[in-house]
This record gives structure tokens, sequence and C-alpha cells, in this order.
């Protein structure tokens, strides 16, 4: 796998993908032996959004494979404030790393991004685009825990402004999933993902029920439906309350159904889920590391 | 040559696109890029009775022959237009819009979320898909209204 950079997950054949999990697979199987992989090598954190867990795996990741890391830090601390544009962040920073994973949030920004710089961009979540390296452990973490093939899955919440949902949708194309979309009206999936899986002939249902579908389900993939998308605050409880998750629920479901979540949630999953066998979003977190690793060895540095 | 042609005046060289939809005229000259600040002689006829259409735009501009690559664009608001390119009032060449693969710096993404809305050096891309556009950068498709993302001239 040869990429100058990775910005969404259409750019990926399941040839790609594949080699990127089992690469995360060698290194879950014996860390040792990539510590010091890429001595030497640093890795360009722009954060242009706050994050925790993504922008943490990655520094953690390329620790773990001896490198380091340079963050731009928060917005308000850097020359951005000052009305510096994008592409020409970019190309600065370019020249101090050898990788650049980048947060920001307008859509198509690590798409503009790509286009100014030589070093390879990581697309750590453009607005609502694509979140590619989350859908790589999303995939990671399905493969572990139900495998990804005759994938039966169902994606729930937020489905319009959810990043992470277009980016596995895309992804899941790849492995002929049935893809079962369960949102309330306002937060379909948009036009332009709904447009690609039909082009890509992919299986999609859409539901505003989990009920209907959750006893075929393989996976469950729930996002957080965020208050800032509705106009009111009640509005925004009565539909939040809809399509929240608890063990109760979880009832109808297959036994061994694993529960997976981008994190951070907020109630969408009740912690009474946490202590039963469908909890898998805290393995699906712990993933990033591996998986990321697996990323910047494959695409950052002098590796083969 | 019927009376409501003689509205505007033949030229002698140049570039006339005829069958227009009415209404579209000015905002085929912001596709062109032609506001009447590079000099060139600018006949613009404006909901003309039309056998074809009902009424019709026409646009002529002296001096200047329009190649197939820049007359292209104009296939997404006025996919009907027709070109004749003039030489000593003689038409040389006459032909039908193309529908382009992509467009580039003519369309504004209505998304305002997208980086091509941004204050960033880059042009606004847009794939033509056969029912509308898609922006390049955030992904959006537009299929209505597309004459009102023409980008201001």
């Amino acid at each position: 796998m040869r990429h100058d950079h990775l910005v969404t997950t259409k750019q990926l054949s399941r040839a790609d993908i594949e080699t990127v999990l089992d690469r995360a697979a060698e290194i879950d199987a014996d860390p040792a032996a990539f510590a010091d992989r890429h001595a030497g090598t640093l890795l360009g954190l722009l954060f242009f959004e706050p994050s925790t867990r993504t922008k943490m795996s990655f520094e953690t990741a390329m620790k773990r494979l001896g490198g380091d890391v340079v963050d731009m830090g928060s917005v308000e601390s850097s020359s951005i404030k000052k009305g510096e544009s994008l592409a020409d962040t970019v190309r600065v920073i370019e020249g101090y790393v050898d990788g650049i994973v980048l947060r920001h949030p307008r859509q198509g920004s690590a798409k503009m991004g790509g286009e100014y710089v030589d070093v390879p961009l990581l697309n750590a979540g453009d607005g609502a685009g694509h979140h590619p390296t989350q859908t790589l452990l999303d995939l990671y973490t399905i493969r572990e825990n139900a495998g990804l093939d005759d994938l039966t899955i169902g994606v729930m919440g937020d489905l319009k402004y959810g990043r992470t949902v277009h980016s596995l949708a895309h992804a899941l194309t790849n492995f002929d999933a049935s893809q079962h979309f369960v949102s309330p009206e306002s937060l379909k999936l948009p036009r332009g993902v709904r447009y690609d899986l039909h082009e890509e002939g992919a299986s999609v249902r859409e539901h505003t029920d989990l009920e209907e579908v959750l006893p075929e389900l393989d996976v469950l993939y729930v996002t957080r439906i965020q208050r800032e998308r509705f106009p009111d605050e009640n509005e925004y409880r009565e539909i939040a309350g809809e399509y929240r998750v608890d063990a109760e629920t979880l009832s109808a479901a297959e036994d061994d159904l694993p529960v997976m979540h981008p994190l951070p949630r907020v109630d969408e999953i009740a912690a009474d889920v946490d202590d039963t066998d469908h909890a898998t979003y805290f393995e699906q977190a712990h993933n990033g590391v591996p998986v990321r690793m697996a990323l910047l060895d494959l695409l950052v540095g002098d590796s083969e | 040559m019927s009376d409501h042609e003689l509205r505007v005046s033949k030229i002698r060289s140049g570039t006339v696109i005829d069958h227009i939809p009415g209404g579209q005229a000015l905002n085929v000259l912001a596709i062109l890029d032609i506001d009447g600040s590079g000099g060139e002689e600018v006949s613009i006829g404006m909901n003309v009775p039309s056998d074809r259409l009902g009424r019709k735009d026409i646009v002529k501009v002296e001096g200047r022959e329009l190649s197939q690559d820049e007359v292209d664009v104009l296939s997404l608001i006025a996919p009907d237009a027709t070109i004749n390119i003039v030489r000593d009032y003689d038409v040389v060449d006459k032909h039908r819009l193309e529908r382009p693969g992509h467009v580039s710096g003519v369309l504004e993404c209505p998304n305002r979320n997208c980086i091509s809305t941004d204050d960033e050096p880059i042009d606004s891309k847009f794939e033509v898909l056969p029912d509308g556009v898609r922006c390049e950068y955030c992904e959006t498709i537009v299929r209505e209204d597309i004459p009102d993302r023409v980008r201001s001239a």
C-alpha cells in the first residue's frame, strides 16, 4: 500500500484495508518488534478542533514506533488566530516533519491540505466529512469480534453529520456488508453518501426504529446525537432518548452482539451496558493505537 | 433572418452564443468571466421570442473566439446553447455544447462548512454528474438551482 495521503476511505481497496489490519495485528501480537522501527521520525499534529482519543492515540502510536510528535497546540495559541490560511499552515509545517495529522472543522480540508504538501497527510476528521483512521480501527475491531465477511451491521445515531459513519459506510462496501442505518428523519445519511453507496451497489436499508432490525445484527455501531443539531432542547431530549441503548434494549439482540461507539458517548449507551459482553467500545478505542501504528508504519517514514 | 434576431446587431468577428434559456445571459457572461473590463464589445439579447425555447437569450462577443473548453462549462446552465464562431460576418463554425467532466472556479459550493468557501487560495472544483454537480472538496451534490451557484462575476 502506498498512498501519498489518507483523506477518505473511498480511496482504499479491500486489499489496502487488509494490509493495514494485518499489520495492526502483527503489532498487537509483538509490539516490541516495532519499538524502534521509526526512530527519528517526526509527526506533526495539527488539530484545529478538540480531540482526546484521536490525538493521544496518534501521539502514542508514533512514540511506540520510536518516533516523536510536534503539536501545533490549540488554535487560540497559534498563528491561525492571526488569519493564516490552512494552505499556508500545512506548507510551513511540512518543512518541519515527516508526516502530518490534520483535524479541521471544514469538510474537504484534508483534501485541500493534501494538495499543498508532499509529506503524507492523514485526515483525522474534516468537519462532517470523513474520518478514515477511525474507520480502520473500527474495521479492526469488527474483524476481531464478528469478522468482516457476510456482515450485517446496524449503524445508529447522527448519520447526517457523523463523519465516522460516512467513512465506515464507504469502507464496508469493500466487504459487501449489509448495512442498516437507524436514525431520526432529520439525521439520515446525507445525499452524497447515499449516492456513493448506491453507485457502489451497496446493500443499504434505512430505519427509524432499532427494534425493526436489532435481532438480525452482527454488530451495532452507535454514534452520539449532538445537542447543537437541534434548535430546541426539548426536541433534542425526546429524539436522543429514542436512540439510546441500554441492557434491556439489548435483550432482543444476539447474546454476543458487539456494541461499538467511536466515543465520546454522553448517554446514548447506558452505563449498564458496560458490564455486559456487548460492550466493545473501550476495546475499540484501545485498538486506535495498533491501527494507527500500522498506518504510520505503512505511510510515514522509510519503512518498506 | 427573422425580425427578432435583428434586435441584436450582427458582429464582424467573434462568438455568438445562441439558445440560452431566457434570463441566463448574465450568468453566461459571469461564467465566461466577461464583465466588460477587458474591453470586448458585448451585445446581449434577453427574453427574445424563440420557437424552440419560448424565450431565449443571445450573447455576442466581438473580437473573441471562445474555445470548446471555454464554452462547455455553459452546459451546466444552458444545455441547449449553440456556439457560432463568426469571421468577416460569416459563420465559420457552429457547434453544440458538450458536458465537461469537471468544472473549476465557476460555481460556489452551497455548503458553508466546505473548505472551498473559506479564504483559501483554491478554486472551487465540481465533478459534473449526469443530473447535477458535486463539490470535489466536501462532496455535496447540487441538482437544483445550479444557476444560483454561479460565482459572482
